[in-house]
């Protein structure tokens, strides 16, 4: 197991390696090692945009001896919420680190000038970014490096486009051109820290204790993956899968969630991406599924016949949601064009749909004006779109600065907050299931659809106590901690069961049951919780906007009663939890 | 004689996964990393323009081998190369010398080099790779 830690500090230039099987043997590695790293390192009460913020990129025991144990995590203090930020990605950013040497990296303080990192093996190299700062679109980018650096096949390249660099509050870190660290606004604390590329490249190896047993438990795994039906969701649509079935359900954010139906979902589902769009499907490193879907998508040149330009765009089910039905954009092409736009500058595609569908509401009913908006924005016009997001990049006046500050904040401002559809300063996901998703996104502890899973309880369950739904949730949640600490790709947790991953560490020399392993979860959770509170998190300041109560879910009008319930309930169990 | 091929290239995802078969390969010392293996999944300047994978294509004349001071390389019978361990110095002569870049570093300053066992066929899930007869 990988027990180094890489801290690189950006304020002079310097970095040291430490070994700490302490950290690995008691929290397993990616969340539960990155919750003890950021609090080792950072100030709670740091500004998320200052040199005090602090990143950590961690692995787990997993990688890379294990298929689909493909991702990373990346901790630090949210620009977006002020809160604690967690987003994961996958590419190559796992093996590459582990290969590299190490179980985590830190990074702590901020470069004066603009500088990318290369990280080799032992040796970590800052290098000048002068001549790259300033080029707003992350794809040139990564070209760019690509061209300078070596490592090809092995390296991760994680980046910033211009929203990064102008510190919009939910700028993504991209890698490998398609995969990102979206959440949460980790692009403009890279931004913050004039950090403008991190690239990770080695080639070190190391051995299981149980050679033969580490085989075997490698074959099971890799033979449930291509061979069950466990992944099969992902192999085929992927996860545009759901556009169609969340529709019938009544739980499609459309519009600014002024309805749950999409009468155009049809048009950008998965199923019609897969039969007019796709053009091509790769995989994160060592995982077999390559559930990432490139559309193509052929343009003609504005002035000259017979010229196109055809580019490759990765879309999910949660862009779809966010830049389609959200924004009434029924059009597949217009559709991929702003995903693309949304991809040049490095956006998290939730946050600038979510933000830009308040936007065009808000103008509709004259809280704002065209003098703040600058383009007619309204549901389906995906010429406008385009133009907005490029203002949320360039910030040409107040308005847009305060939209590049998220939602919440800039209803904060204009008004228009019944209908700013936020959880904990961060935009929503897409699914519009019922009380379990909307409490799952307020309570979980990176204020995602992933964290609880509340939109598959709504699915699965139709009765339940508010109680229940949360006391569900937190179960969930606390048994996801060990999964992103593993780090295992979520999509392969049906694969990754207890008894799996207990059988899975043996041959690798640690010896934990499946009992301890949940308690260990239970930790994990308890540990996070406590941080984030430390950085102000209070639940008793969760709201839930009125928006959510207006439209008819899978589970009819929700009830502001069940919510309010829930919540106290949620109040009553943090206490319990953190003592 | 059987020898690693490329059944379709274009089907590769870039996944790895054979370089990570290639590092298990052995039974009795299956390594977890990438430090020894011999092939390499890479996309093509961007996964935009899709990915491939580099490994010995078991040339009839290998150029590393000629090259190879030492003769920890030599030329195997029907084409590419056996690689004895004990007599590599690490000079990397030969990873100068093949034209595809398929030989690599290890972590320990020696190569590693594809020696057509065809272990990293079993792993690949899109059929890119297969372990097959070819014409000598």
């Amino acid at each position: 197991m990988r027990d180094s830690v890489l801290i690189v500090d950006l304020n002079n230039y310097s970095y040291e390696i430490e070994q700490r099987p302490d950290l690995f043997e008691k929290w397993i590695g990616g969340t539960g090692v990155a919750v003890q790293l950021l609090k080792e390192y950072i100030d709670p009460k740091a500004d998320p945009l200052s040199g005090d913020n602090v990143i950590v990129f961690a692995t787990g025991p997993f990688t890379p001896a294990y298929p689909l144990a493909s991702k990373t995590v990346a901790m630090f203090k949210s620009p977006l919420t002020g809160n604690l930020g967690e987003s994961h990605a996958g590419g190559r950013t796992a093996t590459s680190i582990a290969n590299a040497g190490y179980g985590a990296i830190v990074i702590k303080g901020e470069s004066k000038k603009p500088v990318y990192l290369v990280i080799e093996n032992e040796k970590v190299y800052f290098r000048d970014g002068r001549v790259i700062w300033g080029i707003p679109d992350s794809l040139i980018v990564g070209r760019i490096i690509a061209e300078n650096e070596p490592g090809r096949g092995i390296r991760t390249m994680m980046r910033i486009g211009g929203a990064g660099e102008k510190l919009v509050r939910y700028a993504c870190v991209t890698t490998e051109t398609y995969r990102h660290f979206g959440r949460l606004g980790l692009g403009a604390v890279f931004g913050s820290k004039k950090l403008k590329a991190l690239i990770i490249r080695g080639r070190k190896k190391y051995t299981p204790v149980d050679p033969k047993k580490f085989r075997e438990v490698y074959d099971e795994i890799y033979r449930t993956a291509i061979e069950s039906d466990a992944m099969k969701k992902y192999h085929l649509l992927g996860t545009a899968s759901n556009v169609i079935p969340l529709n019938e359900l009544n739980s499609l954010p459309t519009r600014n969630l002024q309805s749950a139906r999409f009468e155009k979902a049809d048009e950008i589902s998965g199923e019609a991406l897969a039969e007019y769009s796709l053009g091509r499907r790769i995989a994160c490193s060592h995982c077999p599924v390559a559930c990432i879907h490139l559309a193509t998508l052929r343009i003609p040149y504005e002035n000259e016949p017979y010229f196109f330009k055809t580019i490759m765009i990765s879309y999910d089910y949660e862009l779809i949601y966010s830049l389609g039905s959200m924004l009434g954009v029924g059009s597949r092409d217009g559709l991929l064009r702003l995903i693309h736009r949304v991809e040049s500058y490095g956006l998290d595609a939730m946050s600038t749909g979510v933000c830009l569908a308040w936007a065009t509401e808000a103008l509709a009913r004259g809280i704002v004006s065209e003098k703040e908006t600058l383009v007619k924005l309204s549901f389906g016009d995906v010429e406008s779109y385009l133009k907005a997001i490029d203002y949320i990049y360039e910030q040409p006046n107040e308005f847009y600065r305060h939209l590049a500050m998220g939602v919440e904040h800039a209803s904060g401002i204009y008004g228009g907050k019944e209908f700013a559809l936020a959880f904990g300063g961060n935009e929503m996901p897409g699914y519009h299931t019922g009380h379990a998703t909307y409490l799952g996104y307020a309570t979980g502890l990176r204020h995602s659809h992933l964290d609880s899973a509340g939109y598959s309880l709504d699915q699965k369950v139709k009765e339940m106590t508010p109680e229940e739904a949360v006391d569900r949730l937190i179960a969930e949640e606390c048994w996801r901690q060990i999964l992103s600490s593993l780090v295992v790709c979520f999509f392969a947790r049906g694969i990754y069961t207890a008894d799996l991953i207990s059988r899975a560490f043996e041959p690798l020399g640690v010896e934990i049951t499946e009992e301890e392993l949940k308690k260990k979860g239970e930790e994990i959770y308890r540990e996070k919780l406590k941080l984030k509170i430390d950085m102000g998190f209070n639940p008793e300041n969760l709201t839930f906007p009125k928006r959510i109560f207006e439209v008819k879910s899978l589970h009819g009008t929700l009830n502001e009663e069940f919510i309010r319930k829930a919540k106290d309930y949620y109040v009553k169990k943090v206490k319990e939890i953190v003592g | 004689m059987k020898q690693l091929v490329v059944k379709d290239i274009e089907k590769c995802v870039g996944c790895g996964l054979c370089m990570y078969a290639c590092s298990r390969k052995s039974a009795k010392t299956p390594e977890i990393g990438n430090s020894k293996s011999g092939i390499l999944a890479v996309s093509l300047s961007g996964f935009e323009r899709g990915a491939t994978v580099i490994f010995c294509r078991a040339c009839k004349e290998p150029p590393c081998a000629q090259v190879c001071p030492t003769g920890a390389l030599k030329p195997k019978k029907g084409g590419g190369v056996v690689y004895i361990e004990n007599l590599c110095l690490g000079c990397k002569y030969c990873m100068d010398a093949c034209t595809l870049n398929a030989i690599f570093e290890r972590e320990d300053g020696k190569i590693a080099v594809c020696i057509h066992c065809g272990y990293c066929a079993n792993y690949c899930p899109h059929g890119v790779l297969a372990y097959e007869e070819v014409k000598a």
